[in-house]
């Protein structure tokens, strides 16, 4: 039997967790939307039937699946029948239903709704990091508000501004509990709750802590989920801007895979749309000296990675599984939720950490530059990866390995200060020599990315080169927990993939009853980096359901460029094997340990308090 | 404050496997340390494995519950509407000025805690001023210094300074 068919071999069932929440087929119903004639299934919400027919109805709240709570009553609908006005988002369709959407009564008491909403708004929307990107916004004008009758008690919070990855404005928060929703339902990391009663109410963690204090991963899901600015990242564009007119200053700029796949967004094009050549462009045009891809530092740690694997499945160097590291949410949340699994973190940096080692060593030495004088400045779709750029162990005792992190939606508001048309940007190449990737390096970007990198590295030095790409079409897709066997040093090992940090506790607690794993990965944000807390949000789109469908669209295009490159394994990059034949010898040397690898830090899940297990 | 714990803990044991006794065990909580400050909300949180988040959002939403220390003396003032109507709100203001103290605050010497409340169920006694359980119907405005005198005669009678609960008591214990 030849070797790529022993190879793979997929658990079944591949994925028992995503599964859609009424699996048994529902009866159709006949029911009537503004005297259209409707036939769904008898039970699901009106504003989804009203969707399915090309009628929006205005929500705020509601988040698909996530967030159906009725709350913020703009999606208020006639019921025939009914005394009262109904929110269209908790209520079921039946048969004979009569809803009407738009009649003067209706669209009266969504515009008090709105004005009550925007008469408790922190409102300086010419300077809102959300200005034309916010649903309020945007839903006030859909609705015509043209002046709002209620004044009177407003809230006057302070900003939470002092941790260095989510700024938090409660002043602007119009308690519609989509943070709360997602960080305890999806994420499962529960820092939100509301606070206090009445007027008073704030969506917030325990005793208005801020992030920093409380058991937060920053994975930023929250930002995402935020209809308004009240959560948001913490911007470090200025800081960013006066690096770079700065003649004392090297500035080099690495780009998340991710990156590549979402930017275009912002700018109108199709989400799945590959613009890397712009992307690099409007890099060089906003006046970085290098422009350089994390691509290639995440060849770099397959590299690590997967000789630590090898080494640990030797019986060597840690327990197994190995669990991944290159994402600082999902390291957050061990360091939180699980710290007696740090033994099993890989001790690889996260790419672009190792980036910053790289540039400030190998790199300045052989352009024969002062590290000192280096900026690294970091394209992450990620607010997590501002905390861990923050990490004291993150850099020698004399510089930080990356300076600045900026979103995806940050590089774009550069973008746009700086005036390009990024659309009309020729297409450009990276720099060399950190800027050359291979395909395994790019799909990092998408969950089971990492795995599917590693094992085909894992499997090239085992079975020798000849074997070539395999594509491991069963790493890919969006089921929640995703599970193979993989035949590796002449044994079946296990591999897990999970993805959004809820499903990394489903994975987590068979291993504390005892499953056996060899290998898992894990990405904090759901989908993987494609679906980071640092990507493109809109305010304006149909945002009712942060679906995993753009998601999965932007990892497809991830995929498309894996599938382009003459190089799609990590040890073949060119770029990796003359950086350790240079420079750090081999993998997991004593330099590569020193500057690639690095420790975690148990937390627990109440930091602060005696209670704490780790305290 | 050991102690403390551990009658926290018999409580966790009886009530604490049943989903939905979270009211039930914060009350009991009370009870047995006077507020529920934030560390014993985090003991709980971590004893029920529920959100930390989620217990103080309870706890801040239930005015029966205090998260800060209390006086020895809660006097609660009704503005529920029979009591307000029959003028509750100048009693409450002359406990202000007669206390110097604002809603929800304490006095320094820790004998008395303010505070208003909603309707005690006694509307026929209206206006109504309870001090713990002691309740006082058909209050007037000129009778708060009489009544507040009963309590600090009270205590130069038992002849020893009332120890105010301290601000941060003492931490929990280790976990076992």
């Amino acid at each position: 039997m030849p070797a790529d068919k022993l190879i793979f071999d997929p658990v079944s069932p591949v994925s028992q967790e995503d599964e859609a929440p009424h699996p048994v087929a529902r009866k159709k119903v006949r029911f009537w939307i503004d005297g259209r004639e409707v036939v769904a299934e008898e039970g699901i919400s009106v504003l989804e039937a009203a969707h399915r027919v090309g009628i929006e109805i205005p929500s705020l709240c509601y988040l698909k699946n996530i967030n159906e709570i009725g709350a913020c009553r703009v999606c208020l609908v006639e019921i025939e029948g009914a005394r009262n006005l109904q929110a269209a988002c908790v209520y079921p369709v039946s048969a004979g239903l009569k809803v009407r959407t738009s009649t003067p009564r209706v669209l009266r008491a969504r515009r008090t709704v709105v004005e009550l909403l925007l008469s408790d708004h922190h409102r300086e929307c010419t300077n809102c990091i959300r200005n034309l990107n916010c649903e309020l916004q945007h839903l006030a004008d859909t609705l015509g508000i043209r002046n709002i009758r209620f004044t009177g008690e407003t809230s006057n919070y302070p900003i939470f501004n002092k941790n260095p990855f989510i700024v938090r404005d409660y002043n602007k928060c119009i308690k519609c509990r989509r943070c709360e929703a997602i960080c305890s339902k999806v994420q499962e990391v529960h820092v939100y709750s509301a606070q206090n009663r009445g007027f008073d109410t704030v969506i917030a963690p325990a005793f208005m802590k801020d992030l920093a204090e409380v058991a937060c991963i920053t994975c930023g899901q929250c930002v995402i989920a935020c209809p308004t600015a009240s959560l948001v990242e913490k911007e470090c564009i200025d800081e960013v801007w006066q690096a770079l007119a700065d003649p004392d200053k090297y500035v080099v700029v690495q780009t998340a895979p991710s990156i590549q796949v979402t930017l275009g967004e912002v700018f109108g094009l199709p989400v799945g749309t590959v613009v890397t050549g712009k992307l690099v462009a409007s890099l060089r045009r906003l006046g970085f000296d290098r422009v350089f891809a994390t691509d290639f530092t995440a060849d770099l740690t397959i590299m690590e990675e997967a000789h630590e694997l090898l080494e640990r499945l030797d019986g060597r160097g840690g327990p197994l599984p190995l669990l991944s590291s290159c994402s600082p949410g999902w390291i957050k949340f061990c360091e939180h939720f699980y710290p007696e699994f740090i033994p099993n973190l890989s001790t690889c940096k996260s790419p672009h950490e190792m980036f910053g080692a790289i540039t400030k060593t190998y790199f300045a030495q052989k352009e024969g530059l002062d590290p000192k004088k280096i900026v690294v400045v970091a394209v992450m779709p990620c607010t997590a990866k501002k905390f861990e750029a923050s990490r004291p162990e993150m850099g020698s005792g004399d510089w930080k390995d990356v300076d600045f992190v900026l979103t995806t939606r940050e590089l774009a508001r550069m973008i746009r200060q700086a005036g390009l048309n990024f659309r009309q940007l020729p297409d450009e190449e990276y720099d060399t020599p950190l800027g050359i990737a291979s395909g395994a390096g790019t799909i990092f970007g998408a969950t089971g990315g990492v795995v599917e990198a590693a094992v085909r590295t894992a499997y090239a030095i085992t079975h020798g080169r000849e074997m070539g790409v395999i594509d491991f079409e069963e790493f890919r897709g969006i089921s929640g927990v995703k599970e193979a066997w993989v035949e590796l040093k002449g044994r079946r090992i296990k591999v897990a993939i999970a993805h959004g940090t809820g499903n990394a506790r489903k994975v987590l607690d068979r291993m504390k009853a005892g499953e056996q794993f060899d290998y898992v990965e894990i990405m904090a944000c759901p989908g993987g980096c494609v679906g980071g807390g640092g990507q493109p949000i809109f305010g304006s789109r149909d945002h009712k359901e942060i679906s995993l469908d753009y998601r999965h669209n932007r990892a497809d295009a991830l995929y498309r460029i894996d599938y382009s490159r003459r190089i799609r394994l990590s040890h073949e990059n060119p770029a990796v094997q003359k950086i350790y034949a240079e420079f750090l010898g081999a993998p997991l040397s004593e330099t590569a340990n020193k500057l690639l690898h690095t420790h975690y830090t148990p937390r627990g899940p109440l930091p602060g308090y005696a209670v704490n297990p780790v305290q | 404050m050991l102690d403390k714990y551990s009658r926290l803990d018999k409580v966790i044991k009886v009530h604490g496997r049943q989903p939905g006794q979270l009211i039930r065990i914060l009350h009991q909580a009370q009870e047995i340390f006077g507020y529920l400050s934030p560390e014993v909300q985090a003991y709980l949180a971590a004893k029920l494995n529920i959100p930390l988040a989620e217990i103080a959002g309870v706890v801040s939403f239930y005015s029966l519950f205090n998260s800060e220390p209390r006086g020895k003396y809660t006097i609660s003032v009704c503005l529920g509407t029979a009591c307000y109507v029959k003028g509750s709100q100048e009693i409450f203001q002359a406990l202000k000025n007669e206390l110097d103290l604002d809603d929800d605050d304490t006095t320094p010497d820790g004998l008395f805690t303010l505070r208003s409340t909603r309707c005690m169920g006694a509307c026929g006694l209206a206006p109504v001023v309870a001090i713990n359980d002691d309740i006082y119907g058909q209050v007037k405005a000129g009778d708060v210094a009489g009544i507040l005198s009963r309590y600090q005669a009270k205590e130069l009678a038992d002849d020893h300074e009332y120890q105010r609960p301290a601000e941060h008591p003492a931490t929990a214990p280790p976990p076992h």
